[in-house]
């Protein structure tokens, strides 16, 4: 007689309700990625420019002879652009594999055909992305928010600047939702998150070396609405009230180019996420 | 979970028709699976695979109604899948996993509290015999391995109705007969509703009581095998000496259906009322030897061969 019976038996618990199904897939892949020890030290590496501006807040709010280094608005800008390196490697290193690798393993027909709907699916996927690009600039600008006022000892520069706490949130959301869309668009492309790499890496470098090309040909900045990153870069500077890095483009046209971009990638996901795929 | 209260068809199709561009797959399919096991039979590209991608709402057909489990599957895709499990034909697994996070993370995503989906994860990998090799990386597992852990992640969150789409796909023979007990003990010792589609005969004949057969992207039979077999001639097993193939049309054209098998019998269907002499008669008129002629018992490969044969 058996110990114990090792044979099929019917479950007589409960289920959880319906639409939680995004939140384990993204806690499956954070977890995942969460587990490669040289992607750890990519984030770790990451907040490196967030200490060196903490050490700098710090001598310029207790040592008047380097008061010059102090915080202004837009030292708050400026340190997305020190991130943005960062969140190039992130974004391809999390990313490009985040549907890619399922197509590749035939992984969408297991996961459609438990009771999750496509934009569970997306929503899940997207949410690796969004949770660690967030991690490198949404949470890092904040904090530096936090420590400029722990150090100076008081809400002055914060009164001056309250549109930071905006600024910063909104800029960041746009920036990563842009980048986290984009690769999640490429990666639902293709079976191979190694040519989804270099498509995106190719794409920004592209855009990016097409609209100086113009700029030396031109002399003027009006075709800076081809650059992926330029446009990311203009609506910055508007969020942040500061002067447009490209006079010549309006910044709405830059931000139409983003939302596009969102638009599109969102498109290509509702047409490429699918349990089958039909070769015609 | 096991729906004991209806006693429906789990399966009810009503001229279902589903088009790839300007190719039918599906061309109205009407057709009601009872519960139980029952075989979705048919020659590579009869459509049996549209017709389960289509029941799991991947494909939308441009005609017709089906209802899984009573619900409509147009309205109810999430409700269906909750109740159902899908092994599908093709390799698939989700990448970078063990084989229990894998079955642990299916029946999550089937609606199973973490703590539950892990336990269930164990008990169905010691069920389908991949106990030992549990924590292995899914991508390391040999063909007949990966066959079981489909299986597994379709049976984690205890569905009412499993589809298995060829779920012995490349398997040993030993293998195989290992996932047809495993087939034929839920079906029949643990009261799960299953639909398997095969274009193994003797695959669907070991598991299933009913069968529908598909060709060309319609019905051709359906019903219990039993009846489907049942006396409507007598079969015999017939070996000549001389031109089978032209001996074949002879018969096909006196209107006996007649079929080759892999050895050098053919299998010939008399109807009621006719007998062994007739078989004779065309032999001698042929200038056929008859070598061997002796009765046997009707088979699933019989009804296939009749149906398609028919259609």
């Amino acid at each position: 007689m058996p110990i114990h019976d090792q044979s099929y038996r019917h479950y007589p618990g409960t289920r959880e309700a319906q639409g939680r199904a995004w939140l384990i897939i993204a806690s499956a892949g954070i977890r995942s990625m969460i587990g490669k020890r040289k992607f750890l030290a990519l984030l770790l590496l990451a907040w490196l420019p967030f200490l060196i501006e903490a050490i700098r807040f710090y001598f310029a709010a207790n040592f008047p002879q380097v008061s010059m280094l102090a915080a202004t608005r837009e030292t708050y800008r400026e340190f997305f652009d020190y991130q943005a390196a960062f969140v190039f490697f992130i974004t391809i290193w999390a990313g490009a594999g985040l549907i890619a690798n399922d197509k590749r393993a035939n992984a969408l027909q297991i996961y459609l055909s438990k009771p999750l709907t496509r934009t569970e699916y997306i929503a899940g996927k997207l949410s690796v992305l969004v949770v660690f690009l967030l991690l490198v600039t949404w949470v890092p600008a904040m904090l530096l928010l936090l420590l400029h006022m722990l150090f100076q000892g008081n809400f002055d520069f914060i009164r001056a600047n309250l549109l930071l706490f905006p600024a910063i949130t909104l800029f960041s959301f746009l920036y990563v939702l842009l980048a986290s869309f984009t690769m999640l668009a490429l990666s639902s492309l293709s079976n191979s998150s190694r040519y989804v790499a270099i498509l995106y890496a190719g794409i920004i470098f592209f855009t990016d070396s097409v609209y100086s090309v113009l700029y030396a040909v031109t002399g003027n900045s009006s075709f800076s609405w081809i650059s992926l990153g330029g446009n990311l870069r203009q609506v910055g500077n508007i969020i942040f009230r500061m002067k447009p890095l490209y006079p010549d483009t309006p910044w709405q046209v830059s931000l139409l180019m983003v939302v596009a971009m969102i638009a599109v990638s969102t498109f290509i996901l509702e047409r490429r996420v699918r349990g089958v795929e039909v070769v015609s | 979970m096991t729906d004991t209260a209806s006693t429906g068809p789990v399966v009810d199709l009503k001229g279902v028709t589903v088009v790839y561009g300007k190719t039918p797959a599906l061309v109205d399919v009407t057709a009601a699976f009872p519960r139980g096991a029952v075989g979705l039979l048919g020659p590579n590209g009869a459509g049996k695979s549209t017709l389960l991608k289509a029941l799991l709402a991947f494909i939308v057909p441009t005609e017709g109604t089906m209802r899984v489990l009573d619900l409509n599957v147009t309205g109810s895709a999430l409700d269906i899948r909750r109740r159902i499990g899908y092994l599908p034909e093709t390799d698939a697994h989700i990448p970078g996993m063990n084989a229990v996070s894998f079955v642990a993370y299916c029946g999550q995503l089937a609606g199973l509290p973490a703590a539950d989906a892990m336990q269930r994860a164990h008990e169905v990998l010691y069920y389908v015999g991949l106990g030992e090799a549990r924590y292995r990386n899914v991508e390391t597992y040999s063909t007949g391995m990966k066959q079981r852990i489909k299986l597994a992640q379709a049976l984690v969150h205890d569905p009412d109705l499993l589809f298995l789409d060829e779920p012995t796909n490349g398997m040993d023979p030993k293998g195989r007969d290992e996932m047809l007990e495993l087939i034929h003990d839920l079906a029949h010792g643990k009261g799960v509703n299953l639909i398997l589609s095969s274009h193994l005969l003797p695959d669907v004949e070991f598991t299933c009581d009913h069968v529908v057969v598909l060709d060309k992207g319609r019905v051709v039979a359906q019903g219990t095998i039993d009846a489907l077999k049942g006396p409507r001639g007598r079969v015999f097993e017939m070996r000549i000496k001389g031109d089978r193939e032209a001996f074949t049309h002879v018969l096909q054209a006196a209107g006996l259906d007649c079929h080759a098998t892999e050895e050098d019998v053919m299998r010939v269907f008399l109807p009621d009322g006719s007998g062994p002499q007739a078989l004779f008669a065309l032999a001698a008129r042929e200038h056929v030897q008859v070598r061997h002629l002796r009765p046997s018992v009707p088979t699933l490969e019989d009804v296939f061969a009749r149906a398609v044969g028919e259609q």
